[in-house]
This record gives structure tokens, sequence and C-alpha cells, in this order.
């Protein structure tokens, strides 16, 4: 993102405007979490009027949004939907149980920390959080895209075995198709 | 050679203004459909900031070679059907091609985009996309019979198979076609709201059962064209409406500057009414099922549409 260019400082400046003001939300309801995105997305709290949208699938989508804890199983499809996902791509870890794993922080089959398996760009605390949160949440977001700083998806590329053996430990069957995204 | 420079850029004009108009419509009606449901909403140039978001994306995935085709095949059909329709009656300075395709032509490059974009969606792979597909195809076999039967009602009538005749008629009689074949008018419109698809008639996209259908598998600059076009495609369908059945735009007599921004604003201000009958229907309906949808178009449009041409027949 970075460039000394000065026509180029420009067109990166408009690239991050409109990213910054256009994020389609991939919802992935895991956890108790879901419940709160209706209550941010509609009349009440509107966040449309952030440019924030539901995306129906994740090749369309920029944001995934993981609400709630992730058990082992529903990681291996996180992982799948994530890599799924076109550049560049942002994560939001939503509550705790997201951060150190909550009220599941001893559970068998739940992780703590998602930012282990993939590259979180923001995370919302709170057990739920409000819908207030979420909305500062994103907006935080847009605050990192507007200053470049919110390029996970490279990192996630170039950290890739790091991540692999993070995720392989939890998965244990892994058989996932190879992605050439 | 100055005559060709002038239609060139007349060309240019038309494509860039049509696009325009497009993604202004699309905001301006995300942000009506806000309000209606009481919320703030987006600001009008929504639109042009995911448009531009989805073609600065850095990476994009194709999945073959008509998955690589589909959104250009789309964004051609939308451009050369936008060149036979005449968008101002008579202007010299969008002519295009206006004087040579007839309605008849129209009828087939219509469906163009759609083809492309069915080719395309089949590609990918993704059931989702082939439902869509599906439900497409169907939906437009039911809405092509009414439209159709309203175009054919139209050339029966003044015996011609030209926009361009068509419009001059209007202008010089003075009676829109809307009030000289009512019932054609009305089968004309019941087949827009599937055109449109607005609910009920948006099972194509299905965003809660089928994950947007056919463009399922379509990211990034992909979808951003597919955006582009159908934006043109909607300025397309609402200019053909109002040349058929409201008369048209611009004076014939006058292509001065003054004249055509006259006309382009009484254009804008027919095509924006018009767009809002399907979408107002869309804010009080719920989705239709596809045969209940065919079934739809198959009923009083379709009648409408036989009284329209029987009425172009007999009575007129």
């Amino acid at each position: 993102m970075e460039n000394d260019k000065n026509s180029q400082k420009i067109v990166d400046y408009i690239q991050n405007f409109s990213r910054k003001h256009s994020l389609f939300v991939l919802a992935y309801g895991t956890g108790c979490g879901a419940i709160e995105i209706p209550a941010t997305m509609t009349s009440r709290y509107d966040a449309e009027r952030f440019g924030i949208r539901g995306a129906a699938t994740p090749r369309q989508a920029d944001v995934l949004l993981i609400t709630g804890y992730l058990s082992t199983k529903t990681l291996k499809r996180v992982i799948r939907v994530y890599e799924q996902m076109q550049e560049p791509k942002y994560v939001i870890g939503f509550g705790s149980c997201t951060i150190n794993g909550g009220m599941y922080y001893d559970s068998y089959n739940t992780i703590n920390g998602l930012d282990q398996y993939l590259p979180v760009d923001v995370y919302i605390n709170g057990c739920m959080p409000r819908p207030e949160s979420v909305i500062s949440g994103f907006v935080k977001l847009q605050e990192l895209i507007q200053d470049g700083k919110a390029n996970n998806g490279e990192k996630y590329r170039e950290n890739l075995e790091h991540y692999r053996t993070n995720q392989k430990k939890i998965i244990k069957n892994w058989k996932m198709p190879d992605y050439n995204w | 050679m100055e005559d060709l420079g002038l239609k060139i850029f007349g060309a240019i004009l038309t494509t860039f203004m049509a696009f325009a108009v497009g993604m202004t419509y699309g905001g301006i009606v995300r942000k009506l459909t806000a309000r209606v449901q009481n919320r703030y909403g987006p600001p009008v140039y929504q639109n042009f900031l995911d448009l531009l978001k989805l073609q600065s994306k850095k990476t994009n995935i194709a999945h073959g070679f008509m998955g690589h085709m589909a959104p250009v095949w789309i964004i051609i059909a939308a451009v050369t059907v936008l060149m036979f329709i005449p968008i101002l009656n008579g202007n010299l300075w969008f002519p295009n091609l206006s004087f040579h395709g007839d309605l008849i032509f129209l009828l087939y490059m219509m469906v163009f985009g759609s083809l492309g974009m069915a080719l395309g969606a089949g590609q990918t792979g993704n059931p989702n996309s082939a439902i869509g597909v599906t439900r497409g195809l169907s939906q437009m076999v039911g809405y092509e019979i009414p439209f159709v039967l309203a175009l054919v009602a139209l050339m029966i009538q003044y015996e011609t198979t030209s926009v361009q005749d068509l419009t001059q008629i209007q202008h010089e009689t003075g009676v829109w076609n809307a009030f000289a074949n009512p019932f054609a008018f009305l089968a004309a419109l019941f087949a827009s709201l599937g055109m449109f698809r607005y609910s009920p008639f948006d099972i194509v996209g299905a965003p809660a059962e089928l994950a947007s259908g056919p463009v399922s598998e379509f990211g990034g600059k992909y979808l951003g064209t597919m955006m582009s076009g159908g934006a043109v495609f909607a300025f397309i369908k609402l200019t053909l409406y109002v040349h058929l059945f409201f008369g048209g735009a611009g004076n014939p007599d006058n292509s001065g500057i003054w004249a055509t921004l006259a006309g382009i604003g009484i254009l804008l201000i027919k095509t924006f009414l018009l767009y809002m009958i399907p979408v107002f229907y869309g804010w009080i309906n719920p989705r239709y099922r596809t045969e209940q949808a065919i079934r739809y178009f198959w009923g009083w449009p379709t009648a409408l549409g036989i009284l329209g041409v029987l009425w172009a027949v007999y009575i007129y």
C-alpha cells in the first residue's frame, strides 16, 4: 500500500476512500452474536448509512464477521470461507469468545483466540457487544483502511506456514482443497 | 468527416450518460427504500463507491473462459442495445444508430446479456448459480409474452417496427401510446415489473435462499462490470418504454443546446417516474416462487396484451 510516487498516493487515497465506505459484510453467524447483526442492520442502528451491507457469498465479501465462539468444526469452514474471499479482505472478531474464549475458555472443542488461525483486523469486545459497539468497531476498521494499515490478506499469504501449522494443530482431519487466490 | 466525429462523440456521451443515470437511479432507490423502512440510508452516490471498490479489488478469480467473458458480454450487449435506442427524438447530438434498429431487433438483443450471464454462471459450477439461471430464464419466458404482445399491438396499430417512427407519430398526433392503446401499455407495464427484478419478482437474486444466484461466484472486477452493465440496461429499458408509450423526449425540429438539455431533463423526469412503478410495487410485496411469477405473467398481463392486439386490429 505504501508508495513514494505522488500520483500513486492520490490513487491510493481514492481507492482507500471507496474501500472504506463500501464494506460488504459476510456475517458468519457461528455463535449467539449473530442475533446482534439484524439489530445493527435494521432501522434503529442502520449500518447501511456507513456503506455497510450484507454480502451473500465469500467471493463478493470484504469483511468476514465472526460472531461469537468458534468450535473446531466451524473453524474449518471459516478458514475455507476466508480463503475464498478476494483481497483486500478484513476479519472482525466479535465478542469475548473470539478474543480469549470467553465463557468457553476451558471447553474441549472451541478455540481460544481467533488471531492464531486467521489475521484479525479489529476485535469488538463484550458479551454481547451492543450494536453501538459493533458500529464503533466498523468505524475503527474504516480508519485502519483509510490509513492503509488494513492489509491482513497479504499478511496471511506471507505467513501462511505459521497459520497453517496452527490450523492443523486444531483440525486433525485436514482435507482441504488448495486455493489459488 | 465532421459528421462522423460528432456521431462518435454522441455515442460516447450516450454511454456515459446511461451509466451515470442508471447508477444514480439505483442509489436513489436504495435511499428511498431506507427511508420507507425508517432508516437513514446510504448516500445517493453509494453505488459509485461500491463500483469503485469492486474495481479496485486486488485479486479477482475467474472460473474459466466463459466466467471471464460473461461480464464483458453483458456490457457489450448493454452498449450495443443502447446504440439502437433513440435517446432524444430526432436530436442531432445522439443519433447513434437509432434509425436502423427496429423493435424486433431490440427484442432479440435485449436477451443477449442475460444469455451471457447464464453461460458464465453455468461455468462456475456453483449449484446456486445454476438454480438462479433456470429461475431467471423461466421468469423471462413469463414476462416476454405480455411484453411481445404489447409491442406487436403497437406494430400493428401504426404499421411500423421502428422506435423512431413510433415516437415521431406520438409527437405529431400529440397522443401518447399509453392512451392510444391502453391495453398494450398495461401489459408492457406488468412486464416491466418482471424486467426490473424488484420484489416480488426478485427470484433470480434471492439473497436469502440462493446467495445472490447467478453472480454468487463472481467478485471484484467481474461483479463491478456486471453492475455497470445492469445500470446501463436499466436506463435502456426505461428509455425504450418512455419512447414507446410516453411520447419520448426532445424536439425533433430543434437540436440547439438548450432544447437538448430540456429534452434530457424531460427524459430524466419521465424515466424516473416510470422507474418508481416497479420500485413502489416491490416495497409492498414479498417474493414470489418461480411458478407463481410465471402464472402471474401468463394471467392478466397476457390477457391485456391480447386485448391490446385486438384493439389495434379492430378498434383503432
